[in-house]
Order: structure tokens, then C-alpha cells, then sequence
């Protein structure tokens, strides 16, 4: 039987890859308005959800468990926003103290489940790192249904949401109902959640809503851009996850998904072009290049003019920037060889400087096209 | 009194026993002021006086302990179409993925209402208000990509699109080169003379007196409001800057 033909493969790929392209999509907004770390509270606030919801329903069953987890993560959601409005603690502490103690909360009852024993409780720990094996076809019209709604959502509020990631203030004083968009966009990213919790679980989850955003960031110029490929790069990594775990054995999904979505990341930020750190030390390299040895001279010569001193010795930083970029040692061993600079330290700073030697300042009036001025 | 009721409509900005606090710290108290149509108001102050508590107190940003604002009468509410503002270039992050002429077509989306993208209409109107603040040739350039002064007046574009008869700005010549300040100014005196009322949260007391027509001085309470000629004076800047003044202005310099 081929790999792709197995129903239970289909239908993980299926639910991983739409899923990626949820918390695609909703990351893309969670990251831009600054709220990573809201969706990583929200998801371990979740957990106590998901036992109570096993509790209750005295066993494995989806419906009671999401339930569950949704109630906790809202409750989570209002925790917060009471302690940021209540007390002068900033925002980062609030999110800290809530996910902590549902966290904590959520250990607590996940060892008394496991006490009980039985069959329930190793269901229970799927829930903490995803198991995708679990997913059932019916699952798949549940994580459609939220992601069309998110969608819709999305596309019918576009400029609104644009705006209000962008500049919260501005469209609250253009009288945007502010804070019924941002609870809009909170609550879809508590149902992304709720929704990725059996397959990557809610340790992991937060990485997939904010993996494909920073990557998609990387390698776009507007924000339908951005929130486009988030969704697209989500949705590849949920698909090759799956299939990667599915061909080898003993690989959860889940962080496999989540490994596959961090390379993504890194890669985008190595190599993305305009923001990537590779691209910008080739555009720096290139500028290196471009600094001829008149340009040195010349450099050196006007630093020592504002000076008013022929020997002023110039630091690294300030050459760098007067260039624009810092040339290659070579260039500078070079002028050094041929008599023009001289490195020569500044006390206390340890770091080398330069100065013109009367050959140099010569040399640079040559290159300038300055009549030579007679030596003294 | 009631909302439908006009309350000092001969006034651009009303504002009546205005406090505000964060925690149990006031950063306003009890303010009343009044600022008349068709003025180019400076609201200065020292750093953490509460000038842009003001302004944002105003708009409806932050809810006061007590007091109202009144806007040519009317509660902020009912006027939101009609007031242009410009927050503090700090307060957005100007690494957001979008270019300039995006960020002035946000001037217009209350204007569209809800659902509506904006068109070419709207773009065409974007365009115009960059050209206004000279920068229609950055109108695709990513914003993350335009110097300081670029971004504030792409600000003001986006205030300028509105067309509204008040503008409130928050520092808008904060950290820009001479050029741009020169630029925002002689069009803020370009829409002052048009009639609109323009207010300038303003950290530079030495261009006060060339730039500004009304001004209020502002440290938490209210120091001195009024015209320029009669309200830029040694006491009262002293009364709102305090020993410190030496260092910012020469008050022997102010008033005639
Ligand atoms: N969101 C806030 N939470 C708590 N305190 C604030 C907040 N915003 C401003 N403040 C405080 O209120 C005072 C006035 O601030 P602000 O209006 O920004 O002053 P200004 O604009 O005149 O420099 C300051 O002491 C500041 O620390
Ligand atoms: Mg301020």
C-alpha cells in the first residue's frame, strides 16, 4: 500500500497542513501587533482545559477537551487583562503569572488523572506534545469549519485589522471599535489553538503560530504578502511534518512540524533578500569592495582637516563610517606598506587607529586634484 | 446637560475639570481650557507634564477621573471624522511590512466604513496629501525604510487626507532634520490661515514665538494659556519648567 494512499496519512497530512495555514494566517497578525507571547499563555492555559474537560467526560472525547481548553484559555485571556488594568504590573509580568499558574494548575491535575490510572490517562498526554495519529476524518470538517470562519473574518475586516495592528491608537481616535477587533483576533488565535492542541499540543503550539510569521516577514513588502506566505509556509511545514514523521518511526508529528517550521525560520533569516544576514553581509562586502585607496586617503585627510591636526589618528568606527563600510585589512596593510598610513594607538582606547603619514597627505591632495601644497 | 445639547460651540477645543491618573499618580489636575478656532496652538510643557495625556485624554484614548472635553461643542464621539491626529512617531512600530502610500490611505478607511477596501479614489487622495508633505516619490517605499523626518510627514499625510478643520499633533518636529521641520511648519501655517485649528504638542521653546499664534503651558496643571504675545512671558515659563529653564530658553528673551 502506498504511503499516500493510506487514509490515516491522508487525513494527518490533510489536518496538519491546515492547520499550519490557520496559525499561519492568525500568527501573521499575533506577531505583528506584538503578541507572541499571548498565544504561548493562552496555549499553556489550555492544559487545565483539556483535563478538566477529561475529567468531566470521563475519558478521551474531543468535544468535551476542546471545550475545556477554550474555557481555561479565555478565562486565561480575562486574567490577564484584569491584572494589566488592576495593578501597575507591565504586560510581560501579567502574561508570565497567567501562564504559570494554569500551567502549574494543569500539571497538577494531568498527575492526579494519571493516579486514577486507566486507559484515559494515556490519552491525557497526547495533549501535552500532539498526537496526530489520533486525528479522526471528522476532526478535519471541525478544523475547515474554524478555518474558513478565520478567513472570512479576516478578508470581511482586512483594512480594519491592518489598522489596528499598525497603529491602535490612531484607529481608536478615527473611532474604530478597538477593542472589539483586538478580542476578535485574540479569540481566533485561542481557537487556532484549541484547534492545533491534539496534534501538536499545547507546549508546542505557540511555535506554529509564530514560526511562519517571523519567516514569512523576512521575504515580504506588504502585509497581504506577509499574511499569504505565513499561511502558505504553515501549511507546507504541517504537510511535511506529517509526512516526515509518518515514514519514520517513533516521530511525533507535532514537533516534528515544529522543527520543520524553525528551519524554515532560519533559513529566511539567513538568507532573505534586503533582511537577510547573509544578503546584507554580501551588500556590506560589496561596499568593501567599492572603497578604492583614494577614498582611504581622502577619508583620513578630512577627519584630520575637522581636527585641525595632520597626525590626527582616527578610530575603526569613525573610518568605517565615513566610508560607509570598513575596508579590507589587506587595503589597509597595503597603504601602510607603501608609506601613506601609519597604525598608531590612541591610549586609553585598545583598539587601532590611523593616521596620514606626509606621504599620505600628499598623496590624497594628488588624488583629489588639490595644487600639492609646499612641504614645510 | 445633555449630549445633543451644544456646550461652548465657539470654542475648537473645550476642556473642563480634566484628571487623569495612572494608578494613584495624577498626570492631570483639573484642567480647564479652552483653545478658539482658527489659532495654531502650542501646548508646551516639560517632559512627563502630561501633554500627550492631554491630547489623548481629549480624543478619547484614556478615560479621565473626572471632567469633559467638548470639540466646536460636541462630545469627541460625534466628531471623529472631523479631527486629524498625529501620534507620536515612537508610538507604531515602523517596521510594520507596508509602504508609504498605504499607510496615508488609513486617513481614509473610517470614511469608507466597514468592509470597503480603498480604491483608486482613495489611492489618488493618498497620493495628493504625500505630495503635500513633498513625498510623493517615496509613495512605494517601505516605510521601514524612510528616515526619521520622511516618516513623520508621512504622518501628517495620513492626517492631512481626512481633511478635517482640527488637526492635534504629538511632537510632530521631534527628531527631524531642518528641512522637514520647515516643511511641516509652513504647511501647518498654510492650514491655519485656511481656518482650521491646529494643535502642536511642541518641545522646542525657542521657535514658540516664530511658529505658534496661541500656546498653553502645561505641568500637570494648567501654568498659562492664551495668546503668544501675552502669554510667553519670564514667570510663567519659569512657573512651568522651574530652576531648569536656564538650561532649555533664555526667558529674558521672551516677550516684549
Ligand atoms: N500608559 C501609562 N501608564 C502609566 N503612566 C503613564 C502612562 N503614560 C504616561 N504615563 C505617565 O504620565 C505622565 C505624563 O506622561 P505624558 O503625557 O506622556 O507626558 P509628556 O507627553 O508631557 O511628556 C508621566 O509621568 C508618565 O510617566
Ligand atoms: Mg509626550
Amino acid at each position: 500500500m502506498g504511503l499516500a494512499s493510506s487514509a490515516i496519512v491522508q487525513t494527518v497530512l490533510l489536518g496538519a497542513a491546515l492547520l499550519g495555514a490557520i496559525s499561519g494566517m492568525l500568527g501573521a497578525f499575533a506577531v505583528l501587533r506584538r503578541q507572541s507571547l499571548l498565544g504561548d499563555a493562552l496555549s499553556h492555559a489550555a492544559l487545565p482545559g483539556v483535563c478538566l474537560g477529561f475529567l468531566i467526560a470521563g475519558g478521551r472525547n474531543l468535544g468535551a477537551v476542546m471545550l475545556g481548553a477554550f474555557v481555561t484559555g479565555a478565562l486565561a485571556a480575562l486574567c490577564m487583562m484584569l491584572i494589566i488594568r488592576r495593578t501597575q504590573l507591565k504586560t510581560d509580568a501579567a502574561l508570565g503569572i497567567v501562564l504559570s499558574v494554569f500551567f502549574a494548575v494543569g500539571v497538577v491535575l494531568v498527575t492526579v488523572i494519571q493516579g486514577q490510572g486507566g486507559a484515559g490517562s494515556l490519552g491525557l498526554m497526547t495533549f501535552l506534545f500532539g498526537q496526530a495519529a489520533a486525528i479522526q476524518p471528522a476532526d478535519l470538517w471541525i478544523m475547515g469549519g474554524v478555518g474558513l470562519v478565520a478567513l472570512g473574518l479576516v478578508l470581511a475586516l482586512w483594512k480594519e485589522f491592518k489598522l489596528v495592528s499598525f497603529d491602535p491608537d490612531f484607529a481608536r481616535a478615527q473611532g474604530f471599535r478597538v477593542t472589539l477587533l483586538e478580542a476578535v483576533l485574540t479569540v481566533m488565535v485561542a481557537l487556532a489553538i484549541v484547534v492545533g492542541l491534539q496534534l501538536v499540543g499545547v507546549v508546542l503550539m505557540v511555535a506554529l503560530l509564530i514560526a511562519p510569521a517571523a519567516a514569512a516577514r523576512q521575504w515580504t513588502r506588504s502585509l497581504g504578502a506577509m499574511v499569504g506566505l505565513s499561511a502558505l509556509i504553515g501549511a507546507g511545514a504541517g504537510a511535511a511534518g506529517a509526512l516526515i514523521s509518518a515514514t519514520t518511526r517513533g516521530l511525533a508529528t507535532g514537533p516534528v512540524v515544529v522543527l520543520v517550521a524553525t528551519v524554515v525560520v532560519i533559513l529566511s533569516l539567513l538568507l532573505a533578500p534586503g533582511r537577510g544576514l547573509v544578503w546584507q553581509a554580501m551588500a556590506a562586502r560589496r561596499a568593501r569592495a567599492r572603497i578604492s585607496d583614494g577614498r582611504v586617503l581622502a577619508a583620513l585627510q578630512s577627519v584630520a582637516r575637522d581636527h585641525d591636526d595632520p597626525a590626527h589618528r582616527v578610530a575603526r568606527g569613525v573610518l568605517a563610517t565615513a566610508l560607509g563600510a570598513m575596508p579590507a585589512p589587506a587595503r589597509l596593510a597595503a597603504l601602510e606598506r607603501r608609506g601613506l598610513i601609519r597604525t598608531a594607538h590612541q591610549p586609553p582606547d585598545p583598539s587601532p587607529h590611523w593616521e596620514l603619514t606626509e606621504a599620505g597627505h600628499a598623496e590624497a591632495r594628488a588624488l583629489s586634484g588639490a595644487p600639492a601644497e609646499p612641504s614645510r | 446637560m445633555r449630549e445633543d445639547q451644544l456646550h461652548e460651540p465657539d470654542q475648537a477645543l473645550h476642556v473642563e475639570d480634566l484628571t487623569v491618573s495612572y494608578g494613584d499618580t495624577p498626570a492631570l489636575w483639573d484642567i480647564d481650557l479652552d483653545i478658539p478656532p482658527g489659532v495654531m496652538c502650542a501646548i508646551i510643557g516639560p517632559n512627563g507634564a502630561g501633554k500627550s495625556t492631554l491630547i489623548k485624554a481629549a480624543l478619547g484614548l484614556v478615560r479621565p477621573v473626572a471632567g469633559h472635553v467638548r470639540f466646536l461643542g460636541r462630545p469627541v464621539a460625534q466628531m471623529r471624522g472631523q479631527i486629524g491626529y498625529v501620534p507620536q512617531r515612537h508610538s507604531v512600530d515602523w517596521d510594520f511590512p507596508t509602504n508609504a502610500r498605504d499607510v496615508v490611505e488609513m486617513g481614509l478607511y473610517r470614511s469608507l466604513g466597514w468592509f470597503r477596501r480603498p480604491g483608486r479614489d482613495a489611492r489618488a487622495r493618498a497620493l495628493a496629501a504625500l505630495a503635500e508633505v513633498g513625498m510623493q516619490d517615496y509613495a512605494d517605499r517601505q516605510i521601514s525604510q524612510l528616515s526619521g523626518g520622511q516618516q513623520q510627514r508621512v504622518f501628517l499625510a495620513r492626517a492631512l487626507v481626512q481633511d478635517a478643520p482640527i488637526l492635534i499633533l504629538d511632537e510632530p518636529m521631534a527628531g527631524v532634520d531642518a528641512a522637514t521641520e520647515a516643511v511641516i511648519i509652513a504647511l501647518l501655517k498654510r492650514l491655519r490661515d485656511a481656518g482650521r485649528t491646529v494643535i502642536v504638542v511642541h518641545h522646542d521653546l525657542t521657535t514658540v514665538q516664530s511658529y505658534f499664534d496661541w500656546m498653553v503651558m502645561l505641568n500637570i496643571r494648567i501654568i498659562a494659556q492664551g495668546p503668544v504675545r501675552e502669554t510667553y512671558t519670564p514667570e510663567n515659563l519659569r512657573a512651568a519648567y522651574g530652576r531648569h529653564l536656564a538650561l532649555i530658553a533664555d526667558p529674558a528673551g521672551a516677550a516684549p
